[in-house]
């Protein structure tokens, strides 16, 4: 890896390790009587551990090669380690929270390991450790491939993944330690956020300037998906943890935002937490890895504008259908609601894009597991946009919020679709990027499918009738006009389900392990393909410039 | 300059209408240009391209 950094890039990756971890010593000083010195002393050994890795080949052979002849790979390869390492982190913490719900005793009587402090590890496990290292790596597998131009950095690229994985890492620990902003998907304190925020902001540039070194004049429309995606999450996040900490030295903070405002700017971020990091990303993937791996170009180019269109500007304004019923003005809640059903015209030109681009080649996917895995992906879209846009009207929502449909819902997008599509991307980039000629086995391949679909419909299932009937039971009501059943009386009533969804997670779980071990003997095993069309393109071919 | 609650909720509940149907109809140009359409063909065919390299001055 670094054997393709000059010397001075060499220096400067050491001196950015060297500064990471000086800010841990700082952080550990500061903080020494609070949790914020525990988080001081995680980023003093990442920082440290990074600039030890660099010093090991500091003085190594400088690059031989024309870098600018090839594209940049290394950190996108270990991207996909990172995200497939998340996966089965955040996805084995969900089997846990979610059997902890059947049987309370797997808490064992620790604080660490209560519901409420593992319940985040495993939302932002899966959602930033796996759904963000993927989209990273894919980001810049497709912006390479689709602009024709290598990224325009040596170092930046491992700061942004990097730096990323430190922020996950400062989130999760910080979670099990009770550090927490108490905000949804938006859980880790105020110094690893300004850290993001660092990350972002150089993610968002080294992707503008790389664009900008393309050749291709038009930009292919997964790319706009992966600048919607970074652009709007800086912007979501920095506004939503604008706060302020009660010193330097102390991990808590408080929001700068009151009241039903601070709940409005939350659920305009967690929605849009969805759409721009859960949806906009991977839609860049579907529309990058799906016409690549089916070799069919893309049914329509002009839907897919008018979808990112329409999806861009209708999300925004849909974060309000979270606050039906509470204090938030009865027109915004109208508002939120009404953008809600309108999404679902952008989010079906999508999902209806995607499978009439394979039409046609329908043999393609019953033969090849890693098509369908995005063929299924985008089926769940489709399904769970509907849901979604459903769930959003008020009088819906008055007997689904506050209970497991909820839950059956997102996991239909996050397991149906973000996980889907990721994992048939991973299984279409792998072999390439490694230069395999396919995956080590297609049969685990296919069991991986089987196990992901299995494991989403027990888990859907589950959770829509555990949620409907906990709505149902608390909307009861007898005779004399008391309700009939107690919170008690429903959660029992929830037992069998949250076994079942338990079960559904684990499948999904083992699937992903099954995945884990597939690409790791993909790049360990198999042998090389014979490298077709890997000369670099000539002066000659690019007349007129 | 004194804005109420009013005020503002009159603006976006107007004029946020009129914005958007002005950015829908621009979307749908772009999208529907004729003289886009080549560029449109070759951008959807060209990820399907084999080359796996960049290109250089």
């Amino acid at each position: 890896m670094l054997a393709n950094l000059t010397s001075s890039e060499r220096q400067y990756a050491l001196i950015l390790a060297s500064a990471v971890a000086l800010a841990g010593v700082a952080m550990a000083i500061m903080g020494r009587s609070d949790v914020l010195g525990v988080h001081g002393v995680i980023v003093m050994l990442f920082g440290g551990g990074i600039a030890w890795v660099v010093m090991t080949s500091f003085y190594g052979p400088e690059p031989t090669d024309d870098r600018t002849a090839s594209y940049y790979d290394d950190p996108i390869k270990v991207g996909i380690v990172l995200s497939m390492v998340w996966a089965v982190f955040g996805m084995f913490m969900g089997v846990w929270v979610a059997a902890q719900l059947a049987w309370p005793n797997l808490a064992f009587d620790a604080a660490w390991s209560s519901f409420g402090r593992l319940r985040p590890t495993h939302t932002t496990g899966v959602i930033f450790g796996f759904g963000g290292n993927a989209l990273i790596a894919t980001s810049f597998h497709v912006v390479q491939r689709t602009s024709r131009a290598r990224l325009a950095g040596q170092v930046s690229p491992w700061f942004v993944l990097l730096g990323f994985n430190l922020f996950c890492v400062l989130a999760v620990s910080g979670y099990l330690l009770g550090i927490t902003q108490s905000k949804e998907y938006a859980e880790a304190e105020w110094y690893a956020d300004l850290w993001l925020v660092i990350v972002w902001v150089t993610y968002f540039i080294l992707y503008i300037a790389t664009i900008a070194r393309r050749k291709e004049p038009h930009i292919y429309v997964a790319n706009w998906y992966f600048m919607a995606f970074i652009l709007v999450v800086a912007i979501l996040h920095i506004i939503n943890n604008l706060a302020l900490p009660i010193s330097l030295g102390h991990a808590k903070s408080y929001t700068i935002w009151p009241g039903v405002q601070d709940a409005m700017v939350q659920w305009w971020y967690g929605h849009n937490a969805v759409a721009f990091f859960l949806t906009a990303g991977f839609l860049g993937m579907l529309y990058y890895y799906l016409p690549v791996r089916a070799q069919r170009p893309i049914f329509s180019y002009r839907l897919s504008i008018l979808s990112f269109w329409g999806i861009v500007f209708f999300y925004m304004w849909a974060g309000s259908h979270h606050l039906h019923y509470t204090a938030l003005p009865h027109w915004v809640q109208t508002l939120g609601m009404t953008f809600s059903v309108m999404l679902l015209v952008p989010s079906w030109a999508s999902a209806g894009n995607a499978l009439l681009t394979l039409n046609g080649a329908w043999h393609r996917v019953r033969d090849d597991a890693t098509l369908r895995f995005m063929m299924a992906a985008a089926v769940f879209y489709g399904l769970s946009t509907f849901e979604g846009s459903f769930m959003a009207i008020r009088p819906v929502n008055s007997l689904s919020h506050y209970t497991d449909w909820t839950v059956g819902h997102v996991h239909a997008g996050a397991l149906g679709w973000v996980a889907l599509i990721t994992f048939g991307s991973l299984y279409t980039l792998v072999p390439s990027l490694w230069k395999r000629e396919r995956m080590y086995s297609a049969t685990l391949v296919e069991v991986h499918f089987w196990l992901a679909i299995a494991g989403t419909l027990i888990y859907v299932f589950a959770m829509w009738n555990s949620g409907i009937i906990q709505g149902l039971m608390w909307r009861t009501y007898t005779e004399e006009g008391a309700l009939a059943y107690s919170f008690v009386d429903s959660l029992v009533a929830m037992y069998p389900y949250y076994i079942a969804r338990a079960f559904g997670g684990l499948l999904f779980l083992i699937g992903a392990v099954i995945g884990c071990y597939n690409i790791w003997m993909t790049v360990r095993a198999t042998p090389l393909a014979a490298t077709r069309a890997d000369v670099p393109v000539q002066p000659a071919a690019v007349p007129g410039e | 300059m004194d804005f109420s609650y009013e005020t503002l909720v009159a603006f976006s509940k107007s004029w946020g209408l009129f914005y958007m149907m002005g950015f829908f109809l621009c979307v749908c140009a772009y999208a529907f240009w004729p003289r886009n359409r080549n560029r449109f063909d070759r951008a959807k065919h060209s990820i399907l391209e084999r080359d796996d390299t960049p290109w250089q001055k």
